[in-house]
């Protein structure tokens, strides 16, 4: 007997990735009674669903941001431990994305997909890194899937940053980034760079940093920005939500040179738009070289892509014979600024 | 290279125009002849190569680039200079990069077969940053928010007193790239070059927007009023060192428009409007548009398009420099210069009587003709000076013309707005049918931008390659300047100037407007 297809067993609905011998949906977008959720940014993980199995950092960090949303129940799995579900056999392996962030493996009847969430292949302390499962269907993310993104490594532009903030010491440099993952791995991007002197943060910062120092990953002193004087923020870093630089709250700053960390400020138009005056380009998604080195590494003859720039992926798959498909969820990269 | 390919990117990213300035000025005080001079020379617009086209660059994308990969990347990139220099294959070479004299020297001196070659040993040999300077300097159009005039107040800060940015301007057509004798003079090292007779640009005068407060303070009989036309400014100018066509920003147009300098035969510089005019009768600006931004014209279209300019004022009469005198003696010697010349394809733009304010008021809402935008209001005793002084002339648009129409599809923008839907298509209702009717990509702030981006990804209903097809329910107030009948439109009507004026989210698109409303407004 062939093993079957996982097309016949894995099915993209509404609600998202279904898998119907195990009765359960990956990263669904409206609530469901079993989930398995890959890492708790708010597109992944939504609030309301019944039961909830996920790694123990991604349901501390779904506590901390949904509190009772985060699940009636709450199973977490540790990493690569064999877990039945159904007719189903599935464990976790770090996706390296954000701390906690999880690939879900799924075996039925001797066939076997991978679901990768969001990843990077970058190093990064702040989580466990991406390890391939060689797999049948490789469930892949797209965001970055244009050739034109090729993420440079972190230590040059955190160079970047720290080069201007010796240029302007009379100003403050604000950093636009994400609450969740790449606010921690920022802080200890600086900190690896030799940056000690205390980080201010915007209020909406804090409680993830918490979890991560309590998973421990020291982030050095950190300090509220919204409480300080705007003489005691001259030369300093302060981090903020993206939403937050733009707006009143970025007032109380000594003329604030503009930064904003994501691997979208690859494209300088798009930097320039946002009124960013130093792009930083650091993403938590993995470029255009690694999604290909890493579609070769899981060796899967097919690959199916949840969002993103799927086409350009598919398209450039083809040319070495695999199989690609478009699952067109919507729904997906809104949170996390990439 | 390097440096300019800084200057560019800090440029770019930098959003006061004081420190985009100090930028330039830093620039001409550490950089060396000529590079200085050539980068001048560059975001003035000044640098042309005959072979080095965009063309060359696509081309050369797609013998190093998957063609699919590159369409899909260009899509989202939205500038064609940037999506090469990003997707070009990191550096393989040791060769180190050229300076920007050896790329500007080469550009003109290499022949065509051979510009391929070079220009990828030069992609081959630089980073990302100077990959595009590179490409930008061979496509023309750096779009790092600089322009030649903001380059020439960085200039006379350089000059540190020695020159004010109008003295720049008035030598400016004489001197050519790498303007030695330019930087040499702001130095203080030589005098002021000569134009001699060269014919130069001279700085127009500029009017401000009529404001309600404005209108209080205003003296009917110390004011003169004339049309607005709805052309493009332009400056003619006739000396012995030539004849030159100029637009209102200095852009040298003769050879777009020969049939207006081939008849010159006297010496003059002209203020006027660049206009179609058939009969006696000004055509729409869409008429107008079919002969902007050409390099070379043919005799059908001058034949269909034919184009005149209609005289606001005279600058110079022969050498004599008339614009330290007031309007009303301008105009007088305008009038007389006219009945001397007889110039071809030209008219005098008439003085409209009036006595009160309110008949202004009354004479500009009943302005029908398509081609006219409003009134220009002048000070009667104002000499010609450049820029836009205050209190001297006004523009007093007619008001704008508004429609509830339906969002039918959104692109994404090029260049600035390459990472949001920002290109609207807009419809009316003919029967039960919506019909597109016009597109629209300003008007709306930041914020309603990023409320209409994210309403059109959670909306869309179909993609066709860049452009999403959305849920037909989004009404959009559409404010525009004038309709006329075109077939371009399946609507058969297209709008002057449409922008995004409110978003109707209170209006369920059943009560937008329909299509006959918006025909009623066409005059005629």
């Amino acid at each position: 007997m062939t093993a079957p297809h996982p097309e016949t067993w894995l099915t993209p609905m509404p609600a998202g990735l279904y898998c119907a011998p195990g009765d359960f949906f990956i990263d669904p977008l409206r609530p469901v009674p079993r989930a398995i959720i890959t890492h708790a940014h708010s597109d992944h993980a939504r609030p309301g669903h019944e039961a909830v199995l996920a790694s123990p950092p991604t349901l501390a960090l779904m506590r901390a941001r949904l509190g009772e949303g985060a699940g009636r129940s709450q199973q977490p799995l540790a990493w690569g431990e064999r877990l039945t579900v159904g007719d189903v056999a599935l464990w976790l392996q770090p996706a390296g994305h954000v701390l906690g962030s999880a690939q879900v493996a799924i075996e039925y009847r001797g066939s076997r997909a991978v679901i990768s969430g969001d990843y990077k292949r970058q190093p990064d302390i702040t989580c466990d890194p991406f390890t391939p499962i060689p797999c049948d269907v490789f469930v892949t993310e797209a965001t970055f899937a244009l050739p034109v993104f090729r993420h440079p490594p972190a230590a040059g532009e955190i160079a970047k940053l720290l080069a201007s903030v010796k240029l302007f010491p009379e100003r403050t440099h604000v950093i636009g980034c994400y609450s969740l993952g790449k606010t921690q791995r920022l802080i200890a991007l600086l900190r690896q760079a030799g940056w000690d002197e205390p980080i201010y943060m915007h209020g909406a910062l804090a409680p993830m940093c918490e979890i991560y120092e309590a998973h421990g990953i020291p982030l050095g002193e950190l300090r509220p920005a919204t409480v300080a004087a705007k003489k005691d923020l001259v030369g300093r870093i302060v981090l903020a939500p993206p939403s937050a630089i733009a707006d009143r709250w970025a007032r109380r700053l000594a003329e604030p040179v503009v930064c904003m960390a994501s691997g979208w400020m690859r494209v300088r138009q798009r930097a320039k738009q946002g009124g960013v005056e130093l792009p930083l380009v650091i993403s938590d998604h993995a470029d255009w070289h690694e999604l290909n080195r890493t579609i070769d590494e899981v060796g899967a003859p097919e690959v199916w892509v949840t969002h993103g720039s799927e086409d350009a992926l598919i398209h450039e798959i083809a040319k070495r014979g695999i199989r690609g498909r478009p699952l067109r969820l919507i729904g997906y990269g809104e949170e996390d600024g990439s | 290279m390097i440096a300019f390919a800084t200057l560019l990117e800090r440029l770019l990213f930098t959003q006061g125009r004081n420190d985009k300035i100090r930028l330039l000025r830093q620039f001409f005080e550490t950089q060396p002849d000529p590079d200085r001079g050539l980068a001048l020379a560059a975001i003035a617009g000044e640098l042309h190569f005959a072979t080095a086209k965009a063309g060359l660059i696509r081309d050369l994308a797609n013998s190093r680039t998957d063609p699919t990969l590159f369409a899909l990347s260009y899509d989202f990139v939205g500038d064609l200079a940037e999506t090469v220099a990003l997707i070009w294959p990191d550096s393989q070479t040791n060769a180190p990069p050229p300076t920007l004299p050896e790329v500007v020297e080469a550009l003109n001196l290499t022949p065509k077969t051979r510009l391929p070659d070079l220009v990828a040993g030069w992609l081959d040999a630089t980073d990302a940053a100077t990959r595009l300077a590179l490409l930008k300097l061979i496509t023309g159009g750096l779009r790092v928010g600089a322009t030649g005039r903001l380059a020439r107040i960085a200039l006379a800060e350089f000059s540190q007193g020695r020159a004010a940015p109008d003295d720049i301007e008035e030598v400016w057509h004489s001197l050519a790239p790498p303007y030695l004798p330019l930087f040499a003079w702001l130095e203080g090292h030589a005098e002021k070059p000569d134009p001699a007779t060269a014919p130069v640009f001279r700085p127009p005068m500029l009017a401000h927007p009529l404001e309600p407060d404005d209108i209080a303070n205003l003296t009917p009989t110390l004011l003169r009023a004339e049309w607005k036309w709805d052309g493009i400014r332009v400056q003619l100018v006739s000396t012995p060192g030539g004849r030159r066509l100029y637009s209102r920003g200095a852009e040298d147009i003769s050879a777009a428009f020969p049939e207006l300098l081939e008849g010159v035969d006297f010496e003059a510089v002209l203020d006027g409007e660049l206009l179609v005019i058939r009969d006696g009768t000004v055509a729409p600006f869409a008429d107008l548009q079919q002969r902007l931004n050409r390099k070379t014209v043919g005799p059908k279209l001058m034949a269909e398009h034919p184009v005149a300019i209609r005289l606001y004022d005279i600058l110079f009469d022969g050498a004599e420099d008339l614009r330290p005198l007031p309007f009303d003696s301008r105009r007088a010697r305008l009038e007389d210069w006219f009945a001397r010349t007889s110039p071809a394809r030209m008219d005098l733009s008439a003085l409209i009587p009036f006595a009160t304010i309110e008949d202004l008021a009354e004479i500009r809402a009943g302005a029908r003709e398509a081609a006219i935008e409003g009134l220009m209001l002048k000070d009667a005793a104002s000499p010609y000076l450049p820029g836009r002084p205050k209190g001297k002339w006004w523009k007093w648009k007619r008001a704008p013309l508004t429609l509830d129409a339906v969002l039918l599809y959104a692109q994404r923008g090029h260049g600035k707005r390459s990472g949001s839907y920002s290109d609207y298509t807009f419809g009316l209702w003919r029967g039960d049918e919506l019909v597109p009717v016009g597109k629209a990509y300003f008007g709306f702030t930041d914020a309603e931008l990023a409320w209409l981006d994210r309403w059109i990804r959670n909306h869309t209903t179909a993609r066709f390659g860049p452009v999403r097809e959305v849920e037909k329910s989004l009404v959009l107030e559409v404010a525009f300047d004038g309709a006329q009948r075109s077939t371009r439109h399946k609507s058969g009507v297209a709008l002057r100037f449409p922008r995004i004026s409110r978003l109707r989210t209170d209006k369920p698109a059943a009560e937008a407007d329909r299509l006959e409303t918006l025909e009623k407004l066409i005059p005629g």
